[in-house]
């Protein structure tokens, strides 16, 4: 983390002008150029900062605290889609379909919300259900796809992310989707019963789909750690040959896996769709999280608790990442390059003991193989 | 054989070739050293012809970097007509059948100018009439001045081949045997008998069949016949030993038992019920209980606690699992009294298998095995790679199954653990049974029933 941060330092510094045109001058005045690497990285990490936790420029807890809330907007489709990459992880599954998963639910959650009309509550919980329906249909197609005729799902889930990108695309020149009177190939608004609503009132963006992230990562954790379905899923993730010999139907919980995996993806479409963006919303509305979602839930171990404090720090690089380019003129792209980085020095432990030459800890014996000597 | 390949390194001795010490850092070096290799899994690119799959590793150019295949192609022609291979140097290696791909194998090794060739369990793979045609070859490139090295365990190519014969077992030298020895004195050596294994067990009391086996052939996904037409039956309280020389059919048989096969035809049925065609799941439901031969791959998580493993089969329902939800308690209780019980050596039940010994490792296999109520055991391969103390446990354990009245079928390579247990020995070759007999059969008879000779023709 701290090495990631160093290097990130450095490259902000280099590619801050003041900071180049310091240098210009540096051996007559040293001090100058270290003066300016100090401000801008320094300022860079205060605004990454002040954009993600608290500003304590803003007077006032209520205006100060405001960027957290952003952060943890920004967190809860990350970790919903997050909790499904790493529950398919455990299972030995590796679910890129996030993307077409997200867009399908959000797609399907959207139609629900802006097109029928029903009670407070129960609008949104069902809503919020038939996003995790559509997600999970999506995502249960590929497991489907696998246990029946043995094709991988990656390539399936690629595939499924087309389709559902195209499909929705298409409804949303439709009147399905289209906001009526509307040339934009975008939604209506959603009725305001079918919305997440704010938990801190309208100033905040934080809603109260953030609470269903807390929810989903407790019953991931229940369903992985206690529950037989949970057993069978690590024992076929870990070994699907000892599974199937001791009476698992690997196949089965390939498709089932698929299923609560996209299910939980869905439920970070329907964040973004019933939460984040309540004015209707486009094409775009995955912004990308079903791939951010599998760094996430890299960066979490694929543990449930691990992928829900990976992804308040992604929302937090997400919040502050924009006052970081506001603020200190940071190029976006280095914003980006600063959060690669600390995520593969987290994610990859090999890479950090090679550069510090640590032993590897708990070094454990070679998997013995009965491999007969010849 | 993959350390004279390169693929591997020795830790201690040194490869000679033609009295000059060799030192192989990879299969480049043994290439050039003049030492070729046939795998038993080819080592070849499908998608690319003949010639190119030749020229591998060694692509000749012409100017320019561009391949000079035409001469690649022309030592493929000029090879396949000096020993009458007739392979066709264009022709895509996945549309040959196994047979010529083995010639395309032989072809590339000898295009290297191989001095020595190492043949690694080439028969393996192919139909009889192959396995001559591949005799005759062997013959032919010895005759052209080539060694050769032939690995394999099916003795009658040994005999048909061999001019000198080492016996290997467990990476060890056995011995040197004569081509011309019998067939069963090469199966002896084969099995071993040097540890004189004795079981504390009394007389067998059978009661009526419990497992009845008819006609049972088991169909390989190359639709190779690899389990023949095989009937038995095995009784409530004897011990049924299925001896043979490894790879005659046993392990397809014991998943065919299982349910782990998918193309098996005849009859199973224990105590009366069928059990062909029902998932693994309502197999172990009935009440089987089953040691597979490979423990790490097929018995165990490796990443997974000791406890975790000892409820591996039983994760649907009573008693580890209530409404769904893990007995966490319950099985942590279960475990620390297998663990006293079958003497698993570790510190603590959350350990991970992974982590034990191979002897605690079939101990966690054989705790979680017999904490259910069998009214079958199979245990194939249960001493496979244990140490002495683990093997007399494993044996005492299964006895005592036995004793309880629990019918019994032990598969087993070693010769000596087949007459320690078995009550009755069924011996397999070439997926047949030649022929099931009593315990106290000599083992020289068992020898040569395990080379395919009937016991009747054995005793005449």
């Amino acid at each position: 983390m701290l090495l990631s941060i160093i290097a990130g330092g450095i490259l902000i510094a280099v590619t801050d002008e003041r900071v180049q045109a310091a240098a210009g001058y540096f051996f007559s005045r040293p001090l100058d150029t270290l003066n300016a690497i100090g401000q801008s990285v320094g300022g860079a990490y205060s605004a990454l900062f002040q954009g993600a936790i608290y500003n304590f420029r803003r007077p006032g807890f209520a205006a100060g605290i405001r960027p957290l809330t952003e952060t943890l907007t920004f967190a809860t489709p990350l970790i919903a889609a997050g909790l499904g990459v790493a529950l398919a992880f455990r299972v030995g599954l590796f679910n890129i379909g996030g993307r077409g998963q997200m867009l399908l639910a959000a797609a399907a959650a959207g139609w629900v919300g802006f097109s029928l009309d029903l009670p407070p509550v129960v609008h949104l919980l069902f809503a919020v259900l038939v996003g995790i329906v559509f997600g999970g249909l999506w995502g249960g197609l590929a497991g489907l796809l696998k246990a029946r005729t043995g094709a991988h799902e990656v390539i399936t889930t690629i595939m499924l992310n087309y389709i559902a990108y195209y499909l929705v695309s298409f409804l949303l020149r439709t009147p399905v989707l289209q906001a009526p009177g509307s040339n934009n190939p975008k939604t209506p608004a959603m009725k305001p019963n079918a919305t997440y609503p704010d938990l801190f009132g309208p100033g905040y963006n934080l809603h109260a789909g953030f609470l269903f992230a807390i929810v989903a990562t407790i019953i991931v954790w229940y369903l992985l750690n206690r529950s037989n379905l949970g057993f069978q899923f690590r024992a076929v993730g870990e070994n699907p040959n000892a599974a199937r010999v001791a009476g698992i139907n690997v196949k089965s919980v390939y498709v089932w896996a698929m299923v609560i995996s996209g299910g939980l993806v869905g439920l970070a479409g329907t964040a973004q769709a019933l939460g984040t963006i309540k004015t209707g919303f486009g094409s775009g509305i995955d912004a990308g999280i079903g791939f951010d979602a599998i760094t996430v839930a890299l960066l979490g171990r694929s543990r449930p608790w691990g992928v829900f404090a990976a992804g308040l720090l992604f929302g937090a690089f997400k919040a502050g990442g924009f006052s970081m380019q506001a603020a200190e003129g940071v190029p976006v792209d280095i914003v980006l390059v600063v959060q690669s980085l600390i995520v593969l020095f987290i994610a990859a432990p090999p890479l950090v003991r090679t550069i510090f030459r640590l032993p590897t800890p708990g070094s454990r014996a070679p998997r013995r193989r009965e491999a007969v000597a010849k | 054989m993959n350390v004279l390949y390169g693929l591997y390194q020795a830790d201690e001795g040194a490869i000679l070739l033609d009295g000059v010490e060799q030192h192989f850092a990879g299969p480049g070096d043994a290439m050039r050293a003049g030492i070729g290799m046939v795998h038993q899994h080819f080592m070849l690119i499908p998608v690319f012809t003949v010639a190119e799959n030749v020229m591998l590793g060694h692509e000749e150019t012409k100017a320019g970097g561009r391949l000079d295949i035409g001469a690649a192609r022309a030592r493929v022609r000029e090879i396949s007509d000096r020993f009458g291979f007739s392979v066709d140097p264009d022709a895509l290696v996945e549309d040959l059948p196994v047979g010529v791909q083995q010639r395309v194998e032989i072809i590339k090794a000898l295009s290297r100018d191989a001095k020595v060739l190492v043949f690694d369990e080439p028969t393996a793979v192919l139909t009889p009439q192959e396995t001559d045609e591949l005799i005759a070859i062997m013959r032919q490139l010895k005759e052209a001045g080539t060694s050769i090295v032939f690995i394999t365990h099916k003795l009658r190519e040994v005999r048909a081949v061999a001019d000198r014969v080492t016996v290997i077992r467990l990476g060890k030298v056995v011995g040197e045997a004569d081509p011309r020895s019998t067939n069963a004195e090469l199966a002896a050596m084969m099995v071993g008998r040097a540890v004189d294994l004795t079981v504390d067990k009394g007389p067998a009391n059978p009661g009526g069949p419990a497992l009845v086996v008819q006609g049972v052939s088991v169909l390989d996904p190359g639709g190779q016949k690899v389990v023949n037409n095989v009937s038995f039956e095995v009784r409530r309280g004897e011990i049924l030993a299925i001896a043979g020389v490894q790879g005659n059919g046993q392990t397809e048989l014991t998943e065919a038992l299982l349910g782990l096969q998918p193309r098996v035809t005849g009859q199973i049925t224990l105590d009366g019920k069928p059990l062909v065609g029902l998932p693994v799941r309502k197999v172990l439901d009935a009440g089987v209980g089953f040691i597979p031969e490979d423990r790490t791959e097929d018995g165990l998580v490796a990443e997974f606690t000791i406890a975790e493993n000892l409820m591996l089969d039983r994760s649907t329902g009573a008693p580890f699992v209530k409404a769904g939800t893990l007995q966490l308690n319950y099985l942590q209780e279960f475990a620390e009294q297998k663990r006293v019980e079958f003497d698993i050596r570790t510190q603590t039940v959350q350990t991970h298998v992974g982590r034990l010994s191979g002897g605690n490792q079939q101990k966690v296999v054989l705790a979680r095995e017999l904490s259910r109520d069998l009214r079958l055991f199979v245990a194939a391969q249960p001493t496979r790679g244990l140490d002495v103390g683990s093997i007399e446990f494993v044996h005492t354990r299964i006895v005592e199954s036995r004793d309880a009245g629990i019918p019994v079928i032990v598969v087993s390579t070693e010769l000596d653990e087949v007459v320690a247990l078995a009550d009755r020995i069924a011996v397999m070759y070439r997926g047949a049974i030649v022929g099931i007999v009593p315990g106290d059969t000599p083992r020289d008879v068992l020898g040569l029933m395990m080379a395919g000779e009937k016991p009747e023709e054995v005793a005449a």
